[in-house]
């Protein structure tokens, strides 16, 4: 009985056996537990092989960062031309937007990103203050945009860019968020026709891609308006986007608000809640907790789709590119710009996936059942 | 529907842009102060973004002496670009005052569309481009071949009636823009690529070794090209109409972009007086400054100039003038008199 | 007092301000102010469109599809050539849609359920991996996919003089992928006919089948039959025939290979970024199908002796299937919406062919969008029935 006693809690923390710890152990538990696994990681590898050094060469190493023209180019390097990009960042930014003016697309962004930090983050100091600002944002942004009372005004056709990306997206949510709600509620609703409206609505939207309403937009609309008037193009597909997604966001909250267990609004009438204020104070807070991850995914979404304005000839970023290939100097570049594209939008709906991921993750705490 | 409506309905109440597009488009341009003008996204020479995000080429210049001429100001252009698909829409629906935009003037739009084309700024054939070691020395030897065309043209019917009229088979390759186009192209995907003559010799001069590629000597259409305007607007067609002309005539008479404000000051030629406006007032018989002439070629040089600055031999499009030579030196351009 | 008795005796007689406190009513009044709404908004919209039309002297009418089309489309299922009608044109193009869209769908299926696996995996790069796959190609455009795969596909394969030749029947290029296209004699209807009644007798068979197992319990070689039915009778029934099918080869001829069956490039990279992008997001979805079964489910069956593969085909699957296919419906709906974008590449579908060319050459706006609108969801409609069909079937009976 030589083994040593220990008063509990004070055991000293002994080694895991040889063979089950460190890097090995770790290679061979996750990489080569069995000879599929082994076959597995082997090809897996060889593929990484082919693909990372033929790709990193291309994108970086043999990369031309300063040139003036496609020619200078082909001199400098074999990879791609980030001088094209470099070149017109600003025009991939901006637009047309006039040089002079370009601040104010800065302070607009600016002004976005403090007034969604209260709406984003509930740590945010002195958040019901900020609340207002947030509130008060879409009038300041518009008049920041498009000028007027005191600013030089900008007229639309001006707009492109990943700017156009922004502010299509931007107002798309804000403007679909109320009317996606509404719709919600009136397609739960006790009213038939209402509801039959509201369900006729969120189907037919959800049932046509966005370009068909796109084009409706850019060569049907028209029609539908008095004689003699007419609309800027960016407004009408701003009405598309809006009327797009309010259906998808209505068919999020309809989720949230099926997931209210029925007791919750039971317990409001019984309490003498009119229709109103059981919404207000009951129903929509919990339903719209739940359901925002999924109005995250909705915007990630229309973010993406924003893209589809470019074949009605809008000059989102990818517009953009297309009009400067036609510059001579720099024609034939059509990959650097779809990379370059498509990488903005990884860095954007990556990191929104991520918040709502964080998001999911917090408000699981209970309501999981 | 109801959420729909309701959003149509108070946008028509605030009636966002409330143009009158059938009060005269000089006043209501002259009221904003700017020519809004509908281009394409993008043709080399033709319609293309500088690197200071400025719109440059042979039509946006169209705009710019347009404004000059009633603005006495180049830059009063504001531009809408337009696919092949939404220009017309675009015209008629009022959201731009003028289409400058290698637009075909053919029949049918000019009376069902219900456009008006104010003359024409480029005369254009549909050809084809191929690479000279297919060894093909004429369109008639291309059976069988893929071919790249733009959608939402002219092209593709031409090409399809010359194909099915000679007999012969071929693959069609739809392409959106001139760029998908020349990428098509060069890799392999089409033997062949069809569009205005004009367009292949700006294509051409993007490609790595142009001197590889034969433009055909057959030209299979008819392609004038010019500005347009709304039906019904004499007034405003005749402003384009006639600052059109006067870069034209401009050329025929020797006034340039460096000369102009000498020769303003009054010639011996009476013609290049009444243009210029040194003498009488032909600009207020359509509701134009007297000096609307001066001022657009002051802007944007003569229509030769224009054409050398943009299209021509020096630059890398190198296009010959062909047809666009004046009337007077073996072409077919020709403009009416000021009188 | 008297307060207590009104309380609990509401007069019944009608007043005015009943009409907005009294719920019946006021949903009543809600409602009709709600049609009127509707009424008025769609008399207004019309009647600017009438008189729209009138101004531009345009007419409003489907006439215009019975005119010749006058331009070619290279892809088509059905025969047409320029002068075949706009109708037929637009015929064209749904069916081209309706092939993208079936064919994305099976294929996103395919990887999408691969890619799932792959994120359960155990080994440590494969998950990863598919890990840094679906999200680097969902946050993407779709758009951008197509555009740079068509861009990848058109700019990297060999040309057509140099195609990759495989066994001298097929021939992979950028101008596509050329199979041989079998050629049927008159006699290969009864194969056909055979292969019909195959599937008919394997769905029959299953029926019993199922009802004498839930009888008795006995179980009946239900795949063994079913294989043999469908596709070993028609086998059969070929060869007995004297093999009716003959092969057409492609061959090269002059610019193109003559011949044969051809899959576009066009058709071929819009696939590919279809199925590729969509399949990111199936991935995800049946990765969280089946980490939703929970773990005691595993632990039961194979408490009960169930071996690995009846585990997952009577278990899990059945489970994961019924958190997976709602969201897999939107997905293949968006599929088909995403198909649209085909018009970038020049693909000619639906949009290609009636919502552009059709509608830029007859200017006629309103009646093309309509055709376009009015198929789209039709398309949709059908896809979210059919799911819901299933959906219906494998849901939890609640008893």
């Amino acid at each position: 009985m030589s083994e040593q006693q220990y008063a509990p809690g004070t055991h000293p923390d002994l080694k895991p056996p040889i063979g089950q710890s460190g890097l090995l152990f770790w290679f061979r538990k996750n990489l080569f537990s069995s000879p599929f696994n082994t076959l597995l990681t082997l090809t897996t590898l060889y593929v990484l092989y082919l693909v990372i050094p033929a790709a990193t060469n291309w994108a970086f190493f043999d990369a031309v960062f300063v040139a003036d023209s496609r020619e200078h180019c082909r001199e400098l390097g074999q990879g791609a031309c980030w001088a094209f990009i470099d070149n017109r960042i600003e025009q991939f930014t901006y637009g047309f937007y006039p040089v002079d003016e370009r601040w104010r697309v800065v302070l607009c962004f600016a002004l976005f990103v403090l007034a969604m930090l209260p709406i984003l983050w509930d740590k945010t100091p002195a958040r019901r203050q900020m609340l207002w600002f947030s509130l008060a944002f879409p009038f300041i942004g518009y008049w920041l945009l498009v000028g007027g009372y005191g600013l030089e005004p900008v007229e639309t056709t001006r707009f492109g860019g990943f700017m156009l990306t922004m502010v299509i997206g931007i107002t798309g949510i804000a403007c679909s968020m109320p009317i996606g709600i509404a719709l919600a509620l009136g397609r739960q609703s006790d009213m038939p026709i209402i509801r039959w409206l509201s369900t006729c609505f969120i189907e037919f939207i959800r049932g046509v891609p966005l370009i068909t309403l796109l084009f409706v937009a850019s060569t049907m609309l028209n029609y539908f308006l008095p004689p003699g008037t007419t609309f800027d193009l960016i407004l009408r597909v701003l009405i598309m986007v809006t009327l797009f997604s309010s259906a998808y966001i209505a068919e999020v909250v309809r989720g949230g608000l099926q997931a209210i267990p029925k007791g919750q609004g039971e317990a409001a009438d019984a309490l003498g809640l009119n229709y109103g204020k059981s919404m207000r104070f009951i129903i929509l807070p919990q339903a719209l907790k739940i359901s925002i991850p999924g109005i995250v995914n909705t915007f990630i979404g229309l973010f993406k789709d924003t893209t589809l304005v470019v074949i009605i000839g809008l000059l989102d970023p990818l517009g953009i590119g297309r009009a400067s290939l036609s510059d001579i100097k720099w024609a034939g570049l059509a990959a650097e710009v779809y990379i370059f594209v498509a990488f903005f939008f990884f860095i954007c709906c990556f990191g929104m996936s991520r918040y709502s991921i964080y998001l999911e993750n917090k408000l699981h705490t209970g309501h999981k059942r | 529907m109801k959420t729909f409506t309701k959003a149509a309905l108070a946008v028509a109440a605030f009636g966002v842009v409330a143009g009158n597009a059938q009060a005269g488009t000089l006043q209501d341009v002259m009221a904003k102060g700017h020519v809004q003008c509908g281009i394409s996204t993008g043709v080399p020479g033709f319609a293309f973004t500088d690197d200071a995000g400025n719109w440059q080429g042979f039509d946006p210049a169209v705009c710019q002496a347009v404004a000059a001429a009633i603005f006495g100001d180049a830059s009063a252009v504001k531009y809408t670009t337009t696919t092949g698909k939404t220009r017309f829409t675009a015209l008629a629906s009022g959201e731009v005052d003028m289409l400058a935009r290698n637009t075909t003037w053919t029949f049918s739009r000019d009376t069902d569309l219900q456009f008006e084309f104010t003359g024409v700024n480029y005369y254009d054939g549909q050809g084809f481009m191929v690479s000279k070691d297919l060894g093909v020395s004429s369109a008639k030897d291309l059976d069988g071949a893929s071919v790249c065309i733009q959608t939402g043209t002219t092209t593709e019917l031409n090409l399809a009636d010359f194909f099915r009229s000679n007999g012969m088979s071929y693959e069609a390759v739809p392409i959106e823009t001139n760029d998908e186009a020349r990428t098509n192209y060069t890799a392999g995907r089409c033997d062949i690529y069809t569009t205005d003559a004009s367009g292949l010799a700006a294509t051409r001069s993007t490609l790595d070794d142009p001197s590889a590629h034969v433009i055909m000597p057959e030209i299979i259409s008819k392609e004038p090209l010019g500005p347009l305007v709304r039906h019904g607007d004499h007034q405003w067609g005749d402003v384009v109409r006639w600052v059109l002309n006067a870069l034209i005539t401009a050329e025929e008479l020797g006034v340039t972009q460096a000369n102009v404000d000498e020769m303003a000051a009054g010639t011996n030629n009476p013609e290049i007086n009444r243009m210029l406006g040194a003498e009488g007032d032909l600009g207020a018989m359509t509701g134009l400054p007297k000096d609307f002439g001066h001022q657009a070629i002051k802007a944007v040089g003569n229509y030769g100039e224009i054409f050398e600055r943009f299209i021509g031999p020096s630059t890398p499009i190198g296009l010959e003038r062909g047809l666009n030579a004046l009337w007077t030196q073996g072409g077919i351009l020709y403009s009416p008199p000021f009188r | 007092m008297t307060d207590a008795t009104v309380l609990t005796k509401p007069s019944d007689a009608f007043s005015l301000t009943k009409l907005w406190y009294d719920k019946k009513y006021r949903s009543i009044i809600l409602q009709m102010i709600a049609m009127a709404l509707l009424f008025g908004a769609i008399f207004y919209l019309a009647g600017n469109a009438v008189s729209n039309l009138e101004k531009l002297g345009k007419t409003f009418g489907f006439d215009f599809l019975w005119a010749p089309a006058g331009y070619d489309i290279n892809q088509r299922l059905i025969e047409y050539d320029s002068r075949s009608s706009h109708f037929r044109a637009g015929l064209v193009g749904l069916l081209n849609t309706i092939l993208i869209a079936v064919c994305g769908i099976i294929l996103s299926t395919i990887i999408g359920f691969a890619l799932g696996v792959m994120r359960l995996s155990p080994n440590w790069l494969v998950n990863r991996l598919s890990y840094c796959y679906i999200e680097f190609v969902r946050n993407v455009p779709v758009l951008v996919h197509i555009l740079l795969i068509h861009g990848v596909i058109v700019t990297t394969l060999p040309r057509t003089k140099d195609a990759l030749n495989f066994g001298d029947n097929f021939f992979l290029s950028n101008r596509g992928f050329f199979t041989p296209k079998p050629l049927a004699e008159p006699l290969f209807y009864v194969v056909t006919a055979t292969f019909v009644a195959g599937i008919l007798f394997a769905w029959y068979y299953r029926r019993g089948a199922r009802i004498k197992q839930e009888k008795t319990g006995q179980q009946s070689p239900v795949f063994w039959v079913t294989l043999g039915a469908i596709i070993g009778a028609p086998i059969v029934a070929f060869i007995v025939t004297g093999m009716p099918l003959n092969w057409e080869i492609p061959e090269l001829k002059g610019f193109n290979f003559k011949g044969g069956l051809a899959l576009k490039p066009e058709f071929i990279s819009l696939w590919l970024a279809l199925s590729l992008y969509t399949a990111a997001f199936i991935g995800e979805i049946v990765r969280s199908g089946i980490e939703a079964v929970s773990h005691g489910q595993t632990e039961a069956a194979s408490a009960l002796g169930l071996p690995r593969g009846r585990t997952l085909n009577l278990v899990v699957i059945p489970q994961a299937l019924r958190v997976i296919i709602p969201p897999l419906n939107s997905n293949y709906m968006n599929i088909t919406k995403n198909s649209s974008l085909a018009i970038a590449i020049g693909y000619m579908d639906v949009v290609a062919t009636i919502g552009g060319i059709s509608l830029n050459q007859t200017g006629r706006e309103m009646e093309c969008m309509i055709i376009v609108l009015g198929i789209y969801l039709a398309l949709s409609l059908m896809i979210s029935s059919v799911m819901n069909w299933y959906n219906n079937r494998i849901k939890l009976v609640e008893r």
